[in-house]
């Protein structure tokens, strides 16, 4: 039964690294501890050759003008090991979790799928580098045996079946404790080897048994055996939760949105590298802003998600020259320091452009209002979408650059006005609430032409106000109140007579609620100069006004 | 090379019975010519107009009226840019509600840009528009987008206001028609960008573009690049690209261009109103309602086929005629 391990050295800075990509070829040290105790905790290959080790104060390694020094971050640390999860079960679902940097898998029944073991280990390296980590990968027939070579041996390694030992031999036995958190045991055994001269698994596994059990008990033998690459060890498979988090403290508050869209696209690459790699989609992003102070310098532009969901709940209705929240698709709020944007997305996707420019078209529209000091990006996960259309249905726009339309056109119009309108269960005038455009996906259904063609309105939004004449109860006479309508700057005017009036039309709601209505309801022709207009005029009978509501048309 | 202008053997026997010596220079000269079209790539492939194959037709989407349908060839043409207008009251926007009614009906997605935000759903829902597979863009609010160009005008224009107010009664009334200018402005703008970006997008059976509403001296504004682009954009694509206004705005970049107007004086109206008025609008009072509730029943459009490059050129404008009926709610 094959297993396969990967193994990421240094691990420290391989989160840090995966992070900023641009370090990768550069000396990298990360230090922990409170200043001014500040020490290195981990560096890289070239930081080592810098003369850079573990241990150094800060100060000594700021000596070194070619090392760049980092903080230790465990949240980073905790999204690397995640991605190296996800690295491990995107091959196998049998992955156990053998410490941060480390993780152990099944191979066997892989080789239908990806070829010979040696063929996946080389696509394990690759889709690791993909995740942006760099890995040791090593595969063998014990799980000690992929371990210790993981451990040992840089690249992509695989231990030969029955010749673990003569594999594994020239590695250093202090090897062997590398999956085992230090401690004076180790310490002892390491110097009592050093004392024996046994400074390579091959010394150790030529020792005799019996003497060697004589003198370090069962815990030798067990050592031998390790060097070996025989193991009783059994896979303990994990199964980690389907989180996709990136997370990035900023040494640096950002100030422009510019630099920020490069922090979030590298991680949407990166989780989207990792959805990929568990054939997922995105179905929301939740992008959180650590603001620096906590102050915002300027209030967004549009309007909260709180007041959207308030505006939602106690009215139900808008009025349609008001801008219509969208709370279906986009959602904001801010606690404390934090600003926080949702966006829904109507279909699972997974396209980290497309993510990018709809993150960019929300915080253009919202701007936090401060500097950022941490991001935290979040991916909900959802299956992908499955089939395709049909070859006969009408075509449709394609979802993501619907996605990336419809936020272009809220930036040109106005958030909530652009989309699909939904009638509402009453009788109010303008009781309508705009929606996400999604377009279904449904059958198309045998359309024949009506018989009768439905008279349209056209809605005057805001209506016009008019002085109304009346004759035996009827209007006879209409003038607007405005000189000139809203739309029309060439001193177009409602007025005129009456030439007929059909009417009244009797209509009241809500009149258990604050804001009761009851409106009568007029058709009206007026002789104007261009013709004659077929009006709605509208008596509001609560308030006492008149208003031209619209114009048949 | 049998339509080539060279080939004029049936005249040639008369003529070289006339000039024997010039006839074999002639021959020369043509044998040297058809080999050098011959030798020439770019001049081989020039066809002769009479085998110019024909255009094919576009495919089209029903108005949802049969009248209309019936006089512009089966409705509006996909890949074009086709152009309805007529003033205030003459049917314009309910041929509208139809044609999006029958496109959203057989699944075709529809996008109305609406500049002046006048589209009633209830109307657009009672005219059977499937309002899910319709995307209505509301043009008219400011938004950080476009109203930044616009937005130190109208503070520059609040900053007279201020002053003008003090003045005269006259300055501010200018004042207002200034800020409805903007505002107008604004809307048109907005509506490019909008249009732009759906054309762009592309998979949108029928896209919409209602102007109505917008004075016709904004309306004349818009460049006739723009309408070019927007002919050029929507060409070889499954869209229909549909101008609604109330004048002719899109010019030669139309395909079709359909005017409709109320039609004449109806009958039942006049004797109605007692010969008081002329309009195509019907009213008639309902049996079971209140003596006093008369409604508006229907009213008579007529739809005129201005120019059309689909068809021949006719002789005259093609018209028709058909009822749009009114829908009472409660």
């Amino acid at each position: 039964m094959p297993f396969a391990c990967i193994f990421v050295p240094d691990f420290h800075v391989e989160a840090i690294v995966r992070a900023e990509p641009e370090l990768r070829m550069r000396a990298v040290g990360v230090i922990e501890g409170k200043p001014p105790l500040q020490k290195i905790c981990s560096v890289n290959e070239e930081a080592r050759r810098a003369g850079i080790s573990v241990g150094m104060t800060k100060l000594q390694a700021e000596l070194c003008d070619e090392v760049v020094l980092r903080e230790r971050s465990e949240l980073q640390e905790a999204t690397a090991h995640a991605a190296l999860l996800d690295c491990a079960q995107s091959f196998s679902p049998r992955v156990q979790d053998a410490g941060a940097d480390t993780v152990v898998f099944d191979l066997s029944g892989l080789e239908k799928l990806f070829g010979t073991v040696p063929k996946i280990a080389r696509q394990i390296s690759r889709r690791a580098a993909e995740m942006g980590l760099e890995v040791n990968v090593a595969a063998g027939a014990t799980i000690e045996a992929a371990m210790l070579a993981a451990h040992g041996f840089s690249g992509v390694s695989i231990v030969p079946e029955g010749k673990e030992a003569d594999f594994l031999g020239g590695l250093p036995v202090k090897i062997l404790f590398a999956d085992v958190p230090s401690s004076t045991e180790a310490d002892e055994i390491l110097e009592t080897f050093r004392r024996w001269g046994v400074l390579k698994c091959r010394d150790l596994i030529a020792l005799p048994e019996v003497d060697l059990s004589e003198r370090l008990g069962q815990r030798g033998l067990e050592l031998r055996k390790k060097a070996c690459g025989m193991g009783q060890r059994t896979l303990v498979p994990s199964d980690p939760p389907l989180a996709f988090e990136e997370v990035m403290e900023l040494e640096f508050p950002l100030v422009l949105l510019e630099p920020l869209a490069f922090l979030l696209s590298r991680m949407l690459d990166q989780l989207c590298a990792r959805l990929q790699a568990r054939a997922l989609a995105a179905q929301e992003l939740r992008l959180e802003l650590t603001l620096e102070d906590g102050s915002f310098l300027r209030e967004p532009s549009s309007s909260t998600p709180d007041q959207n969901i308030e505006t939602t709940k106690d009215t139900k209705l808008h009025q349609g020259n008001q801008p219509i929240p969208n709370r279906s698709h986009f959602e904001n709020g801010r606690s404390g320091g934090t600003f926080q944007r949702t966006i829904h997305l109507p279909v699972p996707l997974l396209d980290a452009r497309t993510f990018l420019k709809l993150l960019q078209l929300d915080l253009k529209s919202n701007p936090p209002g401060a500097p950022v000091v941490k991001v935290r990006l979040q991916i909900e996960p959802a299956k992908p979408r499955p089939g395709q259309n049909g070859l006969f249905t009408p075509s449709s726009p394609e979802p993501e650059k619907l996605e990336l339309t419809l936020a272009r056109l809220s930036g040109v119009v106005g958030e909530g006005r652009a989309g699909p309108p939904q009638l509402l269960d009453t009788h109010r005038r303008e009781a309508f609430e705009m929606c996400h455009f999604t377009p279904s996906l449904a059958k198309v259904a045998d359309w024949q032409a009506p018989q009768n063609l439905v008279m349209a309105l056209r809605i005057f939004r805001p209506p016009v106000g008019v002085v109304v004449t009346h004759e035996g109860g009827r209007p006879s006479y209409i003038s607007s109140q405005e000189r000139v309508r809203f739309y029309a700057a060439d001193s177009r005017q409602i007025r005129g007579e009456v030439l007929w009036a059909a009417g009244p039309w009797r209509s009241s709601g809500d009149w258990w609620e604050q804001d009761a209505w009851m409106r009568d309801e007029w058709d009206v022709a007026l002789q104007e100069k261009v013709g004659i207009i077929l009006y709605r005029l509208v008596h509001d009978l609560v308030g006492g006004e008149w208003t031209v509501d619209g114009a048949y048309d | 090379m049998s339509a080539s202008p060279l080939n004029i053997a049936p005249s040639l026997s008369a003529w070289s019975r006339q000039f024997p010596a010039g006839l074999q220079e002639f021959q020369e000269k043509r044998a040297a010519l058809l080999k050098h079209i011959a030798g020439s790539e770019r001049l081989a492939e020039v066809r002769p107009a009479s085998r110019l194959e024909v255009r094919p037709r576009p495919e089209m989407i029903s108005t949802g009226v049969k009248e209309v349908d019936a006089i512009t060839g089966a409705g509006i043409p996909r890949g074009c840019l086709t152009e309805i207008w007529g003033g205030t009251s003459s049917g314009k926007t309910s041929l509208l509600l139809a044609a999006m009614a029958a496109a959203t009906r057989l699944g075709e997605t529809c996008v109305l840009i609406d500049a002046s935000d006048s589209f009633d759903p209830a109307s657009g829902q009672t005219a059977r528009v499937d309002l899910q597979k319709m995307l209505w863009v509301r043009c008219g609010e400011k938004s950080s987008y476009v109203g930044r160009r616009t937005s130190q005008a109208t503070s520059d224009g609040a900053d007279g206001s201020c002053f003008s107010h003090k003045l005269s009664g006259i300055s501010r009334q200018e004042n207002q028609r200034s800020k409805i200018q903007k505002q107008s402005e604004r809307r048109l703008e907005q509506v490019l960008k909008a249009t732009d970006l759906i054309l762009q997008s592309g998979g949108f059976g029928l896209i919409v573009l209602d102007l109505a509403g917008i004075a016709e001296k904004f309306v004349r504004r818009i460049p006739l690049a723009s309408w070019f682009r927007f002919q050029r954009a929507v060409e070889h694509t499954k869209s229909a690209l549909l101008v609604v206004s109330e004048t002719p705005c899109a010019q030669t970049c139309a395909t079709l261009a359909v005017r409709v107007q109320q039609s004449a004086v109806s009958d039942q109206l006049s004797e109605k109103s007692a010969g008081k008025i002329q309009s195509s609008a019907v009213i008639s009072q309902l049996s079971g309602r209140p003596a006093h509730a008369e409604i508006l029943e229907h009213m008579r459009v007529q739809a005129e086929v201005v120019r059309s490059r689909l068809e021949r050129k006719p002789a005259q404008s093609i018209k028709s005629e058909f009822t749009t009926y009114a829908t009472h709610f409660g």
